[in-house]
């Protein structure tokens, strides 16, 4: 009960130890560009919707420092409960960490009850969490499940605010998602309806905001809390065939012979080799 | 530095600088298709978060052959088709046989755009030309800064971030009037469920050989019931909302 939840619980009020420590790295960073290093984004787009029969959640897979492409195949749909999964977009280690720290509370909370989790349990830890910090932490949250009492879609924002919605989208690709979904969301689809709308709202922002790119990931939730994780659901944007146009197996094959022998000289060397006995690395 | 100080600091007294636009227009949206160019805009103006103006004719035709649509500052989008319209009736005074066309408009309003930058006083719009003359089709758009371009379809504002990704996945050449019109609508539908500067009051214009045509003031069919946006959130049974 409430011992067990101790650890995860905060002592009150604002944290604020970390500040001097971002003093330090400032100062010490102010010799080059006087910044602090530029934390990993997830650029993004995300999207969930709710279909007649559960939900379906969606997510790009680009994950960028700046204007690079940090992973190209990262993924942002995060594992909260057995029906409750969890797409986040903003800063990649807030995003992990956050949902990762609402998981744990919420099995602990499981182990407890001896009851499954509830969608709004994880909406309402997350909000008291991300509140506290005051949107310190970067984290923009579609939260997606289907428990006991039906299916639920939310999006959270990074200062702790929520939205209970039938469809949503998050990050920099949200609103060509939401130009898909507002122009195409109808109320009671089907499974296969579902996946093709989220899977064309995550489409729509990896080909239109550059924050976004590479494949789509798909999860659906149904209301028997089953669960089917699409990972790389499509993958539009695959080099592979590309690269295969210019590799040049010849250069890395070549035959016995291909070089001319012009004149062989053979010298046996008088340096005395001795190998003592090895040591074997622990294993 | 010391150049860019003199050049703001203007070259009169009474020197005017536009910094910031007072009462805006949000997106217009135009298409190709087959037979011309269709554009859309609704009719408001702005006045920073006040919906002041419901009115404003935002897409207007200049001369017979073209149809020019502007957001952003609306007095300035007002000289600049009062310029339009004296460059049309100057042709007209020549009596020369020359005449205003799409690409000339396109060619004076991306000069005249990029001069006004040039001079740190420009005209707060994004405009989007289309025309269609001689059996060929125009779109061409020119930004407040001067940047200038001809597409298949464009949108300015909000539209880009919201109506292109449409554009871009339905639009394909030689569309039938009926079939643009409607990814048109679609486009703007989803601007005003969007968009927070913008108001269910569109005019919608289209120029093709027959000349140039501009509706009145209509609205789009919008849906705001669906069950789940209905139905109560709060709840200890179904669970809490924001």
């Amino acid at each position: 009960e409430a011992r067990m939840l101790a650890s995860a619980r905060p002592r009150g009020g604002f944290d604020f130890s970390l500040c001097g420590r971002n003093e330090v790295i400032r100062q010490a960073a102010a010799g080059a560009t006087g910044t602090m290093p530029r934390a990993m984004k997830t650029g993004t787009t995300l999207a969930g919707a709710i279909f007649n029969g559960g939900i379906v959640l969606g997510a790009d897979t680009r994950a960028t420092e700046g204007t690079v492409v940090a992973d190209k195949n990262c993924e942002k749909i995060h594992y909260i409960a057995p029906n409750i999964y969890c797409c986040g977009a903003g800063t990649a280690a807030d995003t992990e960490h956050t949902t990762a720290l609402i998981a744990s509370q919420l099995k602990l909370l499981q182990l407890n009850t001896g009851a499954g989790s509830r969608v709004v349990t994880a909406m309402t830890l997350l909000k008291r969490m991300l509140f506290r910090y005051q949107g310190h932490i970067s984290a923009a949250l579609i939260l997606g499940g289907v428990d006991t009492t039906g299916a639920h879609l939310y999006t959270v924002w990074p200062h702790g605010s929520t939205s209970k919605l039938p469809y949503a989208s998050m990050g920099s690709g949200s609103l060509a998602a939401m130009s898909v979904l507002e122009s195409s969301y109808k109320e009671d689809m089907t499974e296969e309806e579902c996946m093709e709308l989220v899977k064309e709202a995550i489409s729509a922002g990896v080909f239109n905001d550059l924050g976004s790119g590479s494949n789509v990931d798909l999860t659906v939730i149904r209301d028997d809390q089953s669960v089917t994780r699409h990972r790389n659901y499509t993958t539009p944007n695959d080099v592979g065939p590309l690269r295969a146009l210019v590799q040049a197996p010849s250069v890395k094959t070549i035959p016995r012979g291909a070089t001319q022998i012009l004149s062989q000289t053979v010298t046996l060397s008088d340096v005395q080799v001795e190998v003592e006995g090895m040591e074997r690395l622990s294993t | 530095r010391i150049l860019n100080k003199m050049m703001l600091a203007g070259a009169s007294a009474g020197t005017q600088r536009t910094q910031s636009p007072i009462v805006t227009g949000t997106s217009v949206l135009a298409v190709k298709y087959d037979g011309g160019v269709l554009m859309i805009a609704d009719t408001l103006g702005s006045y920073g978060s006040l919906a002041r103006f419901t009115d404003l004719r935002r897409v207007r035709s200049v001369g017979d052959f073209t149809l020019v649509g502007g957001s952003g500052e609306y007095s300035d989008f007002t000289y600049l088709m009062e310029m339009l319209d004296a460059e049309v009736r100057d042709h007209r005074m020549e009596d020369d046989g020359f005449v205003a066309t799409p690409e000339s408009i396109y060619s004076l309003l991306r000069f005249s755009m990029h001069a006004r930058r040039n001079k740190f006083d420009p005209l707060w719009n994004s405009v989007i030309i289309g025309g269609r003359r001689n059996g060929e089709t125009f779109l061409g758009t020119v930004s407040m800064i001067g940047t200038a371009f001809e597409e298949e379809f464009l949108a300015t504002g909000f539209g880009g971030h919201l109506a292109i990704p449409i554009m871009r996945k339905h639009w394909r050449p030689d569309m039938p009037e009926g079939e643009a019109r409607a990814l048109l609508e679609t486009c703007a539908r989803v601007c005003y469920y969007r968009d927070c500067r913008s108001i269910n009051r569109l005019t919608l214009a289209k120029i093709s050989d027959e000349g140039p045509v501009v509706s009145e003031p209509y609205q789009l069919e919008t849906k705001w019931d669906y069950r789940l946006f209905v139905q109560p959130k709060a709840g200890a049974e179904t669970g809490g909302s924001w």
